[in-house]
C-alpha cells in the first residue's frame, strides 16, 4: 500500500515537471524591460510555462536562434538575406514594440530643448561641425545663447541595434554619411569616444560638459536627461514621444512588407519621429518541440490582447492597429 | 683498512650487489663509534640489525641468512608489507602519472582555444594575411580590418598598469610581511584581497563614475603641468583614455601580485633574516639582502600572473578607454584594445568576414601574450642566471 | 685592512671617523625612507578599495532587505524583486568550477615542482600556464560555448562551470608551483629519509606546508573567476526563474549585475548595487572560511 503511494506521488510529480514549459529567448537589450515584464506576467497567468528571456544583444539573438540553442530570438535591427540563408533554424520576425532614439547633449549654461536637422547631427559625427556655436546648430536654434565650446560627439562602442537604427537614419539624411560610414550595428566612427551600452552614453553625456550622443528614449527619459527634437522629412522638429514613434509606424504600415522587415526612419508625417524602429521577436517556424511552439504561439496572441497596452508604462510605443492585424495573420502560419 | 671520513660513509666494498643494508652479521665496521652533535637521535652502531617490529622479527634472520643467494627474487616480507602499503614503485608512477596528465591538461586547454581561433578565422585570414596584425583600419561596413591599433592599446595599458602597481604592490608586500605591527598583519591582508574579490564589472562602473571626473578635472590639470614636457600628455583630456585605463588596471592587478609577494616572502626562512641582521644591517637593508634577494623568482611569477590579468582584462577597461581605434602617443587620447573590441562587437557582428576577424584579433591577443611572456622570461634567465634561486 | 696575515691581531674599526658616521646616517636614513614609502604604498592602495566599498554601501546598501535573498526578479515597477536566483546560481556555477579546477591545477603545480623540475615539459608548463592566463574571459567562453553549448544546443550550467574552471587553472598552476618551491628540502628528504613514499611526501609534507600559499592562490583564483561575467554570457546565459538544474541556463550575481547595470532604471541601478555588494561579502565569507579551516601546517619563516 505504502509503496503503491509513493508510486503515484512520483507519477504525480513526474507528470507536473513533464507538463512546465521552460522557454529560453535571447536577443536585443533595448526591449528586456518589457519582455520581461511580459513573460513575468504570463507565467504568473500560465504557471507552466516559464518563458526566460536574457539580452546579450541583437547579433547574439540572430545567431542563437539561427544555430537553434536557444528557443526564441529578438533583435533591434532585422536579419539580413545572407543571415537568413545561412540560419539552420528558419525563423519568422514578429514585431511586438517600437522604440526611439534621440539625441542627448549636455551644454553648460543651456537648459532649453534643442532642435537638430538630420545633416547637421551628421556632420557632427563626422566632424565636420566641431563647435556649438556653429551657424548650422545656430540655425536650427534661433534665440538660443550656444557657447563656443568644442563638441564632443559619444558613440556606442559595442554593436547595437540602437546603432543601427542611428546610421540608418543618417544614411538617409546625408549623402556624405552614406558614403563615408555606412549603417550597420557597428561602424568606423571618424570622430569622439564610444561607450558600452546606452546605459554608458547616457553616463558619460550626463557628466561630460559639452557632450553630445545618442541613445534610446527611455535611457533619456528614466536619466531625466534633456533631448532634442529632430527635424522629420515633412519638415518639422518633431520631439520623441510614444505617439510621435507610433504615428511613423503606422505611416509606413501601408508599405509594410509581409516579413515585417522594414525600416520606419525618416518615416513620411507630419507628427512621424524620424528615428523610429521596430523590435521584432525570432520565432521559428517550425518548432522542434511542438508544445513549446504552441507555448509560444499562445504567448504572441496574449501579448497582442494584453501586452501591448504596457507598453506606454515603460515608454515603449505599442504597435499601430493596422500592423497589429498583420501580425495576427502571421502568427497563425505558425506551426 | 681505511680512515673513516668524520661524518661517517657507509659504504663498504664488500656489501653485496642487491644486498639490503644492515644485514646482521656483515660488516666490516669496527671502528669507533660515531657520535655527531649534530644528529637529532642516538646514534647506532653501525652493523647492528634494524628495530624491526616485533611482529616481523622472527622471519628476516632465517630468510636473509638462508638464501643469500637468492634474495634477488622474493621480496622479503618487510619490502611486500610496505608495497601493499603504498611505499612500491607502482604507487609512485602512477601518481607521477596522474599529476602529469593534469599537468598536460593545460597543453590541451591551449591547444583547444588555439585551434579554435585559428578555423574560425581563416576567413579573415585568408583575406588578410599577416599583414592582419601589422595594418591599421577598422570598418565593418566596407570589411576593412586591421589589429595594430588594438595591439598598441593593449601593451600600453598593460605595461602602464604594470608601472603603476608594481611598486606599490612590493611596498605593500614588504610593510605587510616585514615592517606592519602582527596585531594589524591579518586585517591588512584581509583588505588588500578584498581588492581581488571585487567583480569588474564593479571596478568599470566605479572608474566611470568617480575616476573620470577625478582624471578630467583634477589629475589631467596637474600632470599637464607638471609633467606636460614630456609630450605624454597633449591633446584634449575627455578623461577617458590609455592613462585612465591604465589605473584602473592597476588596481584591478595589485592584490594579485602583492598577496602572492607577501606569501613568498612569509617563507623565507627566519635564518636568512637574522643572518643578515647579525651582520649589523639596518631594517631595510635586510629586507633587501636576506628577503628580497631570495623571492626574486617568487616575485617575477606573481608580476607575470598580473600582467597575464592585464592583458585580457575586458569589461573595467572598455569603459574608461574610449573605444577609439587610434594610435597616439598622448596618455589623455582614447584607445581600443584586443580584448575589448572582442568584448564589444562580438555579440553583434553581423557577417562572416567581421565575425572572423574578432576572431583573429583573439588570436593576435594570443600572440602579444606569447611575445611578451617570452620576453619577460628571457630577460629573468638572464639577470638570475648562475645565481642561486632560493634559500632552501 | 684586507692584506694583513689572518692570525695577526687587527686593529679594531673605528666607528667615530666622518665616512663611517656619514655612512651609518646614510643607512638610517634609507631606512627611515623605505619604511615611510611602504606606508604610503599600504595607504595609496587602501583608498580605492575603501572608497569603492563606500561608493557601493551608499548606492546599494538601501536596497537590501529581505526580499533580495528570497525573492527571484520581479519586472520593473512591480515592489520585491530579489536576486535569490542569481546567488544561488552563482553559488552552484562556482561550485562546480572550483571542484574541477583546483584539483587539476594544484596537481599541474606538484608536477612542475616535484616531478619535474629543470625538465623541458615543467618549462614549457609554466609558459603555457602564464600565456593561458593572459586570454580574455571573452575568448574563453566563445571556445567552451563551441565544445559544450553547440553540440548540445542548449546553455547549461555545466557549460558556465567549465568556462569558469579553465579560466582558474593556470593562476592555481602557477602559484603551487611557486609556494611549493618555497618548501625547504630538508624536511622533503628528512620525510624521504624516514621511508615515506614519494606520493605519500607530496602529499602530506610538501603540500601541507606550502598549503596556506597555495589557499590564497585558489582564492584569487576563485575571487577573480566569481566576479566574472563575459564567459557566462555564452555558456550558463543567464536566467530569471529560480533553476538548480545543471544542463539548463542558470542565473548568476556578475550576469544580473551586468544586466541591472546598464538598464534605465534607477530602481534597477541600486538593486545591481546591492547584488555586487553582496558578491563581494559572499567571496571574502568564502575566503576568510576556508582560510581558518584550512590554516595548518604553516611554514612561516622556520628553519
Amino acid at each position: 500500500m505504502k509503496v503503491k503511494l509513493i508510486a503515484a506521488g512520483v507519477l504525480a510529480l513526474a507528470t507536473i515537471g513533464a507538463s512546465a514549459q521552460n522557454i529560453n529567448g535571447a536577443g536585443a537589450t533595448f526591449p528586456y524591460p518589457i519582455y520581461s515584464k511580459w513573460f513575468s506576467e504570463y507565467s504568473k497567468q500560465n504557471p507552466n510555462v516559464k518563458i526566460n528571456y536574457q539580452s546579450i544583444g541583437s547579433g547574439g539573438g540572430i545567431r542563437q536562434v539561427s544555430e537553434g540553442t536557444v528557443d526564441f530570438g529578438a533583435t533591434d535591427g532585422p536579419m539580413n538575406d545572407e543571415q537568413i540563408k545561412g540560419a539552420k533554424v528558419k525563423t519568422m520576425h514578429i514585431p511586438t514594440v517600437l522604440g526611439a532614439v534621440v539625441p542627448v547633449y549636455n551644454i553648460p549654461g543651456v537648459n532649453k530643448d534643442l532642435n537638430f536637422s538630420g545633416d547637421v547631427i551628421a556632420d557632427i559625427y563626422l566632424g565636420k561641425i566641431t563647435t556649438w556655436n556653429d551657424p548650422r546648430i545656430a540655425k536650427d536654434n534661433p534665440g538660443v545663447n550656444l557657447p563656443a565650446n568644442a563638441i564632443l560627439p559619444v558613440y556606442r562602442s559595442d554593436g547595437s541595434g540602437t546603432t543601427y537604427i542611428f546610421t540608418d537614419y543618417l544614411s538617409k539624411v546625408s549623402s556624405d554619411w552614406n558614403s563615408k560610414v555606412g549603417k550597420s550595428t557597428s561602424v568606423k566612427w571618424p570622430t569622439g569616444i564610444g561607450q558600452k551600452g546606452n546605459e554608458g552614453v547616457a553616463g558619460m553625456v550626463r557628466q561630460s560638459p559639452n557632450s553630445f550622443g545618442y541613445v534610446e528614449l527611455i535611457y533619456a527619459v528614466q536619466n531625466k536627461m534633456p533631448y532634442g527634437s529632430v527635424k522629420n522629412s515633412a519638415g518639422k522638429y518633431v520631439r520623441a514621444s510614444t505617439d510621435g514613434v507610433t504615428a511613423a509606424a503606422a505611416a509606413s504600415a501601408k508599405t509594410m512588407p509581409a516579413d515585417f522587415r522594414v525600416s520606419i526612419t525618416n518615416a513620411p508625417g507630419t507628427t512621424s519621429y524620424p528615428i523610429s524602429s521596430f523590435t521584432w521577436l525570432l520565432i521559428p517556424t517550425h518548432s522542434a518541440d511542438a508544445a513549446k511552439g504552441k507555448a509560444l504561439v499562445d504567448f504572441l496572441g496574449w501579448m497582442l490582447d494584453h501586452g501591448q497596452s504596457e507598453a506606454n508604462t515603460l515608454t515603449y510605443a505599442p504597435l499601430p492597429k493596422p500592423v497589429q492585424d498583420m501580425v495576427r495573420k502571421s502568427i497563425a502560419q505558425i506551426k | 683498512m681505511h680512515s673513516l671520513p668524520p661524518c661517517g660513509d657507509f659504504h663498504s666494498p664488500h656489501k653485496l650487489p642487491q644486498g639490503e643494508y644492515n644485514q646482521p652479521g656483515d660488516s666490516d665496521f669496527q671502528e669507533t663509534k660515531i657520535v655527531s652533535s649534530t644528529r637529532m637521535t642516538t646514534e647506532r652502531e653501525p652493523g647492528s640489525p634494524l628495530p624491526v617490529p616485533a611482529t616481523l622479527a622472527v622471519t628476516p634472520t632465517p630468510a636473509a641468512g638462508a638464501e643469500p643467494q637468492a634474495a634477488v627474487t622474493t621480496l622479503s616480507p618487510i619490502r611486500e608489507y610496505l608495497s601493499k602499503r603504498g611505499s612500491g614503485r607502482l604507487a609512485d608512477n602512477s601518481f607521477a602519472a596522474v599529476m602529469l596528465l593534469c599537468a598536460c591538461s593545460i597543453f590541451v586547454i591551449v591547444l583547444f582555444i588555439l585551434t579554435i581561433l585559428v578555423l574560425r578565422s581563416h576567413l579573415s585570414f585568408a583575406q588578410f594575411g599577416w599583414r592582419f596584425f601589422t595594418r591599421s583600419a577598422w570598418d565593418p561596413v566596407s570589411g576593412d580590418f586591421g589589429a595594430l591599433p588594438f595591439i598598441y592599446g593593449t601593451l600600453v595599458t598593460s605595461f602602464l598598469a604594470l608601472a603603476i602597481a608594481v611598486p606599490l604592490a612590493l611596498g605593500v608586500a614588504v610593510f605587510i610581511a616585514e615592517l606592519c605591527p602582527q596585531r594589524l598583519r591579518a586585517p591588512i591582508s584581509f583588505l588588500t584581497e578584498l581588492l581581488a574579490a571585487i567583480p569588474s564589472v564593479v571596478y568599470g562602473l566605479w572608474a566611470v563614475f568617480v575616476l573620470v571626473p577625478i582624471m578630467r578635472e583634477i589629475l589631467g590639470p596637474f600632470l599637464l603641468k607638471t609633467l606636460g614636457w614630456t609630450g605624454l600628455f597633449t591633446g584634449p583630456n575627455f578623461g577617458v583614455g590609455f592613462l585612465t585605463a591604465g589605473i584602473i588596471l592597476s588596481i584591478m592587478i595589485l592584490p594579485i601580485i602583492s598577496s602572492l609577494t607577501r606569501d613568498i616572502m612569509m617563507a623565507v626562512p627566519n635564518s636568512q633574516r637574522e643572518a643578515v641582521l647579525a651582520l649589523g644591517a639596518t631594517k631595510w637593508e635586510m629586507i633587501r639582502i636576506g628577503v628580497l634577494r631570495n623571492s626574486r623568482i617568487g616575485i617575477v611569477g606573481a608580476i607575470m600572473l598580473g600582467l597575464g590579468r592585464a592583458l585580457g582584462e575586458t569589461i573595467a577597461v572598455t569603459m574608461v578607454i574610449g573605444n577609439h581605434p587610434e594610435i597616439s602617443k598622448s596618455l589623455f587620447s582614447p584607445g581600443y584594445t584586443l580584448a575589448s573590441v572582442i568584448a564589444n562587437e562580438f555579440s553583434e557582428a553581423t557577417g562572416d568576414l567581421y565575425l572572423s576577424a574578432l576572431i583573429q584579433i583573439g588570436l593576435a591577443l594570443f600572440l602579444v601574450t606569447i611575445v611578451v611572456n617570452a620576453i619577460a622570461r628571457l630577460m629573468v634567465w638572464a639577470v638570475t642566471r648562475g645565481a642561486p634561486g632560493r634559500a632552501a | 685592512m684586507s692584506t694583513q696575515p689572518f692570525n695577526q691581531p687587527r686593529p679594531p674599526m673605528n666607528f667615530e671617523t666622518r665616512g663611517m658616521r656619514l655612512n651609518s646616517t646614510r643607512r638610517t636614513v634609507v631606512n627611515y625612507f623605505v619604511t615611510g614609502l611602504s606606508i604610503l604604498a599600504t595607504i595609496v592602495v587602501l583608498i580605492p578599495l575603501l572608497a569603492i566599498l563606500f561608493y557601493l554601501i551608499y548606492k546599494g546598501a538601501s536596497s537590501l532587505n529581505l526580499n533580495f535573498f528570497t525573492h527571484i526578479p520581479a519586472p520593473v515597477g512591480e515592489e520585491g524583486g530579489g536576486m535569490a536566483n542569481s546567488i544561488v546560481g552563482s553559488g552552484i556555477i562556482l561550485t562546480l568550477a572550483s571542484l574541477m579546477g583546483i584539483p587539476i591545477g594544484i596537481a599541474a603545480g606538484v608536477y612542475v615542482a616535484e616531478f619535474g623540475q629543470g625538465t623541458l615539459l615543467a618549462n614549457a608548463i609554466r609558459f603555457t600556464a602564464d600565456v593561458l592566463n593572459g586570454v580574455p574571459s571573452i575568448v574563453m567562453g566563445i571556445s567552451v560555448y563551441s565544445l559544450i553549448v553547440m553540440p548540445q544546443k542548449h546553455f547549461s550550467a555545466f557549460a558556465g562551470g567549465v568556462a569558469l574552471a579553465i579560466m582558474m587553472v593556470p593562476t592555481i598552476t602557477r602559484t603551487t608551483e611557486e609556494m611549493l618551491a618555497t618548501v625547504p628540502h630538508a624536511i622533503r628528504e628528512a620525510a624521504l629519509g624516514l621511508g615515506v613514499p614519494k606520493w605519500r611526501t607530496v602529499l602530506s609534507v610538501s603540500l601541507r606546508t606550502a598549503s596556506p600559499g597555495i589557499i590564497t592562490g585558489c582564492m584569487l583564483a576563485f575571487a577573480r573567476v566569481a566576479g566574472e561575467t563575459a564567459p557566462l554570457l555564452f555558456t550558463a546565459l543567464g536566467n530569471q526563474f529560480w533553476s538548480i538544474r545543471l544542463n539548463e541556463p542558470i542565473a548568476a550575481l556578475p550576469l544580473q549585475i551586468f544586466v541591472y547595470a546598464n538598464s534605465p532604471y534607477d530602481e534597477w541601478h541600486r538593486l545591481a548595487w546591492a547584488g555586487a555588494l553582496v558578491l563581494i561579502v559572499l567571496i571574502m565569507v568564502s575566503v576568510t572560511l576556508v582560510r581558518i579551516f584550512a590554516n595548518r601546517g604553516a611554514l612561516k619563516g622556520g628553519s
